[in-house]
């Protein structure tokens, strides 16, 4: 239910005064925030041109903005993949019906995911470039870094979407002669795969948003490259707040798409996928 | 092993997860008493407000938390002279803590928000029926339900607060991560025992909390 229809009833003309003032209220304080905000970055002198015409100039564009930009979305699209890939095996794992693989996939799993994703970033770094014969041990560290973490967060939600779906797939499956292995494989996957779409497609946005981890092992991602732009340009604010800009629309992208897929995919698995009214589903939700 | 136990002689990891457990926990609780705020906002029937706690979160749900906390340092500290504390690193210390608490109000909104979105319409509309005015409907009826179902949402964003407090390491916090590097690079002959030391402490810190609050939404849980 929305939040709104629970604790509020439809209000009267009493109620529509009330929410009118609160409205003017509501406006008067975010612009005084916004305006203090803006009162004091002037103050410091934020807004002088010279701090925001280097962003209209292509040199800017083409050799900080869209170099960063674009090893960010190269680190980012190669760990989908792999952490798709991650996933799917550990996911099959966990659901495997021999013990000792159950285990292993479990144990692998629940620890990747309670180790920060910065601590075996620097870890696979530092061990990659003391072994020596990794061309690239930043890069490699940092998708291999993203892979064992979202992997495993994707692994839960294949385990959970799985266990979602209606207990007569499997029954039906098992009734017509396949074996547990083959109805998970050929019933209950394709199926928990569909619903489990717009939950995946939030992890990306986790995937690109943890790329920007990269910058302080030395990755040359869009952070990296701004922070190197506003050293040169002293506009230091400026330029990370560009590269803010850029991560959020992409993201917001990327959200907006996962919400429309949850509501085109809805009529195919029968209900909207919720997150929060089971623990199992509620655990393998996108928190950063 | 004595080469191994020498490490925790030569190197202060307990003092480095120190630092770590600081940041979560006043992190925690500044991006609770934020989060809850715009929780409010959101949830009310004011328009306006409605739409700035949206951009909120929209806005610092999507950006990165490392952009956050470097803004911190570099554009806070650096170009706007921005000083939360005369000592260098509690100065570098606070700052995290803002960045961590702006990033992750955002989530604990939306954690709060789903709570009150798993309340059936039915409850509200009993509650007035009965002749309940607006506080006492939500003071008895819909927050506590709301509550209980907040708490799973709201322990994963803990356990992600908790393993994020290493990002601080973009904000020059010198915290676990920040060590387990020092100590990597100048003990090259233990890489794997380092990293094991730093992964199960986090382990040991994460896990507690995420069986603690998984029971707790259970027990809590409202039948339904």
């Amino acid at each position: 239910m929305s939040a709104q229809q629970v604790l509020f009833d439809a209000p009267g003309p009493k109620g529509k005064r009330r929410i009118l003032l609160g409205n003017i209220a509501g406006v008067l304080l975010v612009l005084g925030l916004l305006g203090y905000v803006v009162v004091a970055l002037a103050a410091q002198g934020q807004f002088e041109a010279a701090k925001w015409t280097p962003f209209l100039e292509w040199r800017t564009w083409e050799f900080f903005i869209l170099p960063g930009l674009l090893s960010t979305l190269k680190a980012a699209a190669v760990a989908v993949v792999t952490s798709i890939a991650f996933g799917l095996l550990f996911g099959i794992g966990r659901l495997s019906h021999i013990a000792p693989i159950r285990w292993v996939a479990g144990l692998v799993v629940e620890f990747l995911r309670a180790v920060p994703v910065l601590l075996m970033m620097i870890f696979l770094w530092l061990a990659l470039a003391q072994v020596g014969f990794i061309d690239d041990p930043i890069f490699v560290a940092v998708v291999t870094a993203l892979t064992l973490y979202n992997g495993s967060v994707i692994a839960e939600l294949v385990r959970s979407g799985v266990h979602g779906l209606p207990k007569g797939q499997r029954e039906a499956a098992m009734a017509i002669g396949m074996t547990p292995g083959k109805s998970l494989r050929s019933i209950e996957i394709p199926q928990a795969l569909v619903a489990m779409l717009p939950a995946m497609v939030s992890q990306f946005v986790v995937i690109l948003k943890d790329s920007a981890l990269g910058y302080i092992i030395g990755y040359a991602e869009l952070l990296q490259f701004s922070r190197r732009l506003g050293v040169g340009e002293g506009n230091l604010l400026q330029s990370l707040l560009i590269a803010a800009f850029i991560f959020i629309l992409i993201n917001f992208a990327l959200s907006s798409a996962a919400n429309k897929l949850s509501t085109l995919l809805s009529f195919r698995t029968g209900r909207k996928v919720k997150q929060t009214e089971d623990p199992e589903l509620a655990a393998a939700a996108p928190v950063p | 092993m004595d080469n191994f136990l020498s490490l925790f002689e030569t190197y202060d990891v307990a003092g480095a997860f120190w630092v770590n457990i600081q940041l979560t926990f006043w992190a925690a609780i500044w991006s609770f008493i934020l989060g809850t705020i715009l929780a409010l906002m959101r949830i009310s029937p004011i328009a306006s407000l409605q739409w700035f706690g949206a951009a909120y979160v929209n806005i610092f749900r999507n950006t990165p938390l490392t952009v956050i906390i470097a803004f911190g340092v570099l554009g806070l500290w650096g170009q706007l002279n921005v000083v939360l504390a005369e000592d260098f690193q509690v100065n570098f210390l606070r700052l995290a803590i803002l960045g961590l608490s702006i990033y992750h109000a955002a989530f604990v909104c939306e954690a709060i928000r789903s709570g009150v979105n798993t309340v059936p319409l039915g409850q509200a509309e009993a509650a007035r029926a009965i002749g309940l005015s607006f506080l006492p409907a939500a003071r008895l009826i819909i927050l506590p339900q709301a509550l209980r179902g907040a708490v799973a949402p709201l322990g994963n964003v803990l356990i992600a607060l908790t393993k994020n407090s290493t990002v601080a390491f973009a904000g020059s916090v010198i915290e676990s991560s920040n060590l387990m590097k020092e100590m990597i690079e100048f003990r090259g002959d233990l890489v794997i025992p380092i990293f094991f030391i730093f992964a199960m402490g986090f382990v040991i810190i994460v896990v507690p909390i995420g069986l603690l609050t998984t029971w707790l939404s259970r027990k809590l849980a409202v039948a339904r």
